[in-house]
């Protein structure tokens, strides 16, 4: 039990630090560093608390495609030496309000917490129970690709979709650019590709006359 | 204090959700931090689902939790397209100089 909250304390501390560090440090490229090790710490404590699976998905998901792609956007669009911090510039109106709401916001978020109850049966209540003798991912699989196989599968279509739609928005035709037309390539026929001739013997073949 | 319940998880995820609030709000850089907000908060939201999953003894927690994460990865996505598209016409991605819409 000490080695848990050991652990527990250790890695959101670093989650916590981390996720600070996103909004406040200078360059953009050392906000998403510490995104990845905002994503690590929190995978750690998710393979911690016993759902390993989703720690791993994190880690793998998150720190493998979501942030390395962040990163690649931020080297691609030369924003790093965008050095502009908080509370410089002209002044915005919206300062202000955005603190006090964001404050209210954690306040009721930790007032909930702190006064919050188990229901007396909510164990009993689900039909979802976990199962101990097997694996997470064991378990996991086995209700994903059976009760919730529709919820899978739009899923997976909502990922075809945002796939469809990065590749339209960022799709530009250049010009001088020689390339393959298919349409071209198979709409042409024998008439205008092929010319017949008779050919007389021992007089040749004349053509563009 | 030893003894790790669901509080500690739900204070964590509170925190982190009160950082990327503030991350939205209080940010004067370029939209892509405003992006890695959304994400921080997405993230508390997963810290929620799976100590309530794990606490309560229900798988279902956890079946959500892989939902959330293919809508914020389709998110990302997205919002990374939109962001390439806008510094190529605009040659700048700086929260002020975002004002087509006079919002």
């Amino acid at each position: 039990m000490l080695a848990h909250a050991i652990f527990f304390y250790f890695f959101s501390i670093l989650a916590i630090f981390s996720a600070l560090m996103v909004i406040t440090s200078r360059s953009t490229v050392n906000s998403v560093f510490f995104l990845i090790l905002d994503f690590i710490s929190v995978g750690c404590l998710f393979i911690m608390v016993g759902a390993e699976f989703l720690g791993m998905i994190l880690l793998i998901v998150y720190v493998g495609a979501v942030a390395v792609l962040f990163l690649f956007v931020v080297m691609m669009l030369n924003v790093a030496q965008q050095k502009q911090s908080w509370f410089v510039g002209q002044k915005s109106t919206h300062i202000p309000s955005g603190l006090i709401v964001s404050v209210l916001i954690l306040l009721e978020l930790l007032v909930v917490v702190g006064g919050w109850k188990y229901k007396e049966n909510i164990v009993t209540s689900s039909n979802l129970v976990i199962d101990r003798t097997s694996t997470n991912t064991h378990s996991i699989g086995n209700v994903m690709y059976t009760d919730y196989i529709l919820y899978f599968q739009l899923s997976g279509v909502i990922l075809l979709l945002s796939m469809i739609g990065a590749i339209i928005l960022t799709y530009r035709k250049r010009e001088n650019v020689k390339t393959q037309s298919y349409l071209k390539q198979i709409s042409r026929d024998k008439s205008s590709a092929v010319m017949l001739k008779d050919i007389e013997f021992n007089k040749g073949v004349k053509i563009d006359d | 204090m030893i003894e790790i319940g669901l509080g500690h998880y739900l204070t964590l995820g509170a925190i982190i959700f009160f950082l990327g609030v503030i991350g939205i709000f209080l940010n004067r850089k370029n939209v892509i931090v405003i992006l890695m907000s959304v994400e921080l908060i997405l993230l508390s939201v997963n810290i929620n689902l799976i100590s309530f999953s794990i606490f309560s003894g229900d798988l279902l927690g956890q079946i959500f939790t892989m939902l959330i994460l293919t809508v914020a990865a389709a998110e990302a996505a997205i919002g990374l397209a939109i962001i390439v598209i806008f510094y190529r016409n605009k040659g700048s991605i700086r929260v002020e100089d975002i004002h087509e819409m006079k919002g």
